[in-house]
This record gives structure tokens, sequence and C-alpha cells, in this order.
């Protein structure tokens, strides 16, 4: 049905998501934490930098971490001198771009369900005896799963769309960087690749769509779970 | 075996200044909205930093501010049960309650299977929180604070969102776990009749001032105390027992210090100890030994003290043999009576206004 070259994009899109999404999510976690629980002077800067790949054109934020991370950015010359890793060019330098976009839209979700959960049950289990990495852990973690599912969802959503920034920052090497997207935008360039481009379209309508059913699907299940029924 | 508090604490305007003892048993912490009740228990199981204090539970302190010491509530070893329930949502009754006895780390089987047994949760071990009834839920809690082997149990007007059917139901499992259970309890309320029914020992605070303190039917039948003698349901809290039923007039004859008192008739067995409110309102006063007056009830005694109550009216206390009663009268018939400390009265009390609270303090 798809070509090798399809399957490839396709495979290729698949694990720059999930590794994007899997290797973003402690850090928004911590970031969630940080923006709904604590008030330190120069929060709205931090919350402004976290949002900003929201508001930024893609090409913008993906040129900003080519200059970051290319071979000659100060970033991507550390990496790769000290710790041997290269990100530009690279599958891993297309999940970091996916990272980055979907990033703000994993915080936004998780922040929301740690706003939600009741500080009061957090007292509770202090005075039960539980340090507080113990009610992190047992308590306020369980209550706001839906939303880290429903924030992981999301930014997936959004790295399997992604294009703009990855195109900028790693360019569009088919079976390096070329995803789903870079695949189809190719395919939309060359004259006769029209038949391509729609098996790619309908496969990305696809693989939304299952996204967003499990999304729904996982988040009232949680929404259960989290009111005690 | 016991709580000792002194603390200083300001949050704007409001100032919380004093200490008291809490003995073993259950001593209620009463005042009105807003006087500190919350602010100092809050302070006790270290969810709040008070600015000055020094707390000890068994002469292990907790908190001691001169020598910068503040242990963090989960190092303190107290079980609160707050005025919500707060039942982890996605634990079911039998993880809630494991939570806390994890993390004390002490587990004994036969304690967990005698409480869940007095406070009659054995049947709802399986089911989430949302499955549950608020009364249901709030003994759940008890259980879970009590799990978790605390050396103090808090209790911050744990019935106050509960309705009259709810609190008719948790009452019994609070004077259970108060004569059963070797901890001491603080329990917050400004409901009198919780009070009445459930404390031995009374703190009284007043907008962030530690007002009166003792044992509760002294401290209630003290005529200074205005937070009391303005209340319509002032009244003496008389200990006494069974002595014998009349089935025919369905009545009950209590002996208490003062003599016997008639009262509508009782369920307890003969021989059994209660105690009663006997409301200042319904008790009248006579300097004349009464006859052929339809109160069941005259006692002899002489009057302890008189204090104001409200402009038109004064509370009398009468000492009747080691019992003081509480007599609500004008102040009109003060002056036509002229009533003064050491006269001796005669106090009848109208055998239908017994409100029983309950069992009596072991």
């Amino acid at each position: 049905m798809l070509s090798p070259d399809e399957w490839t994009a396709l495979a290729l899109s698949l694990r720059v998501a999930a590794v994007a999404v899997l290797a973003s999510l402690p850090l928004a976690v911590l970031a969630a934490y940080l923006l709904a629980r604590w008030r330190f002077p120069g929060i709205a800067i931090v919350d402004g930098l976290i949002h900003l790949p929201l508001t930024l054109p893609p090409v913008v934020t993906g040129y900003l971490l080519l200059l970051l991370f290319g071979t000659q950015g100060p970033l991507g010359r550390f990496l790769s001198e000290q710790l041997g890793v290269v990100l530009a060019f690279r599958w891993t330098g297309a999940a970091l771009a996916a990272a980055v976009m979907g990033f703000p839209l994993m915080v936004r979700s998780i922040r929301l369900s740690l706003e939600a959960v009741d500080p009061r049950l957090e007292e509770a289990a202090a005075t039960l005896g539980a340090r507080p990495l113990w009610v992190f852990a047992t308590v306020t973690l369980p209550l706001i799963g839906p939303g880290i599912v429903s924030g992981m969802i999301l930014a997936f959503a959004r790295a399997m769309g992604e294009f703009g920034a990855t195109i900028t920052f790693v360019s569009n090497i088919p079976g390096e960087t070329q995803t789903l997207a870079s695949a189809i935008y190719t395919y939309t360039q060359v004259p006769g690749a029209d038949a391509q481009a729609l098996r790619l379209t309908a496969v990305a309508v696809a693989v939304s769509m299952v996204a967003l059913v499990a999304s729904e699907w996982l988040a009232r299940r949680g929404r259960r779970r989290v009111a005690g029924l | 075996m016991s709580l000792q508090v002194e603390i200083v604490h300001r949050q704007g305007s409001f100032e919380l200044r004093g200490g008291f003892d809490a003995p073993q048993g259950l001593t209620a912490l009463f005042g009105p909205s807003g006087s500190g009740k919350t602010t100092l228990v809050r302070a006790i199981a270290g969810l709040l930093k008070p600015q000055q204090a020094r707390i000890a539970v068994d002469g292990a302190v907790l908190v001691d501010t001169a020598a910068g010491l503040c242990l963090p509530a989960h190092r303190r070893r107290i079980g609160y049960v707050f005025q919500e329930p707060r039942l982890f949502p996605h634990f079911t009754v039998r993880q809630n309650l494991g939570y806390g006895r994890w993390f004390a780390g002490e587990a004994k089987a036969a304690d967990d299977a005698r409480l869940i047994d007095l406070l009659d949760i054995g049947p709802l071990l399986a089911r989430y929180p949302g499955r549950l009834s608020g009364g249901e839920r709030q003994r759940v809690a008890i259980g879970r604070a009590l799990l978790s082997a605390p050396r103090l149990l808090l209790m911050d007007e744990p019935l106050s969102q509960v309705d009259a059917v709810r609190k008719a139901e948790i009452l019994p499992y609070i004077e259970r776990l108060r004569d059963e259970l070797r901890i001491p309890i603080v329990y917050v309320s400004h409901a009198l009749d919780e009070v009445v029914r459930l404390a031995g020992h009374l703190v009284c605070l007043s907008q962030g001032g530690f007002v009166a303190a003792g044992p509760t039917a002294e401290v209630l039948t003290r005529t200074d105390l205005t937070m009391f003698a303005q209340r319509p349901d002032a009244g003496a809290v008389v200990a006494a027992t069974v002595r014998r039923h009349d089935p025919e007039y369905r009545l009950t004859e209590l002996a208490c210090a003062a003599g016997s008192l008639w009262v509508p008739q009782l369920g307890h067995a003969v021989g059994s100890p209660v105690r009663v409110w006997v409301r200042a309102q319904d008790v009248t006063l006579a300097l004349q030994p009464p006859r052929e007056v339809s109160a069941l009830n005259v006692l002899t005694g002489t009057i302890a003290s008189i204090g104001h109550a409200d402009p038109s009216t004064a509370m009398v206390a009468v000492d009747c043999g080691g019992v003081t009663l509480l007599a609500r009268v004008t102040h009109f018939s003060v002056d036509r009576l002229q009533l003064r400390a050491g006269l001796p009265v005669h106090a009848l009390v109208k055998s239908v206004s017994f409100p029983i609270a309950g069992h009596a303090m072991s």
C-alpha cells in the first residue's frame, strides 16, 4: 500500500514524535509544577519563554535552534565535543524541534490539572506521615495523570504535524530527517506525485484521529478515577 | 500523656496568644468563628509555622521556636481529621486506611481489625470514596488518621459539614474512640451540644485569646464568661447514674451528687452513667422550699456566683452539694429576691428539660 520510502517517513515521524514526547515529559512536569505552585520573581519571563514556540513562526524557532544547536552553535559545539551528540541534520535534531514545539501544549495541560488538585489532600497526606516527595508521588502525580496523558497526546499530535521548525533546523533528508510532513511537502513539489502526497495525507489524518480518540477515551477514564468512582 | 501548647502568632490584625494543656481524654477547643481555633490546631499539626511557640506531646518537643526547632508535619505523628474528609479519591477505602499506617511502619493487624470494627467500616473497604455517604467518608477519615499510629488526634469540626442525621450517626463513634483508645484527642467545635457530650476538658478561645480552661462542667458554669451566658442554650453538665425506671409514668430517676433527678424515661440500664445537660433557662430559683409545684426536681444549694448575661437577665450559679447548676433569671428578680453569693436557695428543674448528653466520661 505504501512504498518503502513512505513507510520510512511514517516510521521516522512516529519515532521522532515518541522520543520528543517521552524525553520532554519530566521537564514538562517540572515546569508545570514550577508555574502552578511557585511564586518567584521572573515567573512571567519563564512562562513566556515556555510558550514562545506557540506564537513564534515555526521557521523562527527552527532558525533559533539552528543557531544554538547547529555544528557551529554554542550548545551544538558543546554537545558534540563533550558528549558526542550531534543534533544538526539528524533525526535527533528533528526530535528536539518537535519537543520544543510540543512543550508548551504539554506544560499547559499538566499545569491546568495541577491547579485543579486540591492542596488539602496533600496536607492530609503530610499529616499521615508522607514526606513531600512521597506526597507528590502518591497523591499529586496520580491525580494529574489524566492531564499528563492528554498533554502527552497533544504534544505527540503536534510533533507529528511539525514541519517549519524541523525543515529549517535539520532540513529534509530522506531516511534521516524526512518526516511525514516533509515528505508530503516534497511530493507536492514534484510533478506527478499527487498520488503519493494524497496517500501520506490519508495516513496523517488517520494517525491524528487515532490520537484524538485515544486522548478523549483516556481523559474520560482518568476523570472517573480522579472523582473517586 | 498530654499536650502542652504555648503560642504567639500574628496574621494581619489578628493575634493568637496564650497556651493550654490537654490531659488524657477529649479536650474541646471551643469558640466562635474567627477566634483562632483552626490556626491553633494547624500550628499543632505542623501545617502552619507559628511565629513563637513551644508545643510538646507526651514530653516530646515538636516545636520550640526559641531553640529553632519546628518539626515538619510528616514527622510529628499527629492524626488530623479535617472538616471535610479529604479522602484520596484515587484510592479505595482500604488503600486510604493503609496510607498512614504504611508511613508509620508499625503494622499491627489486630489493632486494625479492632479499629475497623469500632468504626463499622469493614463493609466499605473495597469501595472508592466517591461511592460513600458523607457520614461514611468522615468515619473512614477518622480511621485513616488513627491507623497512622498518632500520639495525638486533632479533630477540626469534623461534624460541621454533615447534616443532623449524619452527626447523630458519627457522635457515638467518637465517644467510643474517646473511651477506648489511649490517645489524647483535641476536638475543635463551635457547637455547644458536641462539647457537652464529648469533652471532659474545655479550652475557650475568643478573638485569639485563651479565655478559660478546665474541666467542662466547671468552665460551663462560670458566670463571668459572657461567651456562654449570652447563648440561649447555656447550661450545666451534670454527671449522674441511672437509679431506676418508672414504666408507668415513663420516667427515669437519676442519682447525682445533688440528689435525685427525674427525667423522661431513658433506654440506659440501671446503674449506667449518663451526663445530662440542664439548661439555665429551665431552672427556677426559690428562697422558700416550694410546695405543690409541677416541677419534679427541687434541689437545694447555695448561690456560688452571679454574672451578667445580657441587658435583661443574669446568670446564677448554684452549688448543690458539689454539682453546680445554672439558672437564668431577670435582673429584676435578682434585686427583688436580693440574690447574692452565699444565699441558700432551692432550684426547680422541670423534668422535661433534660437533653441527654450521651454516656458519662469514663
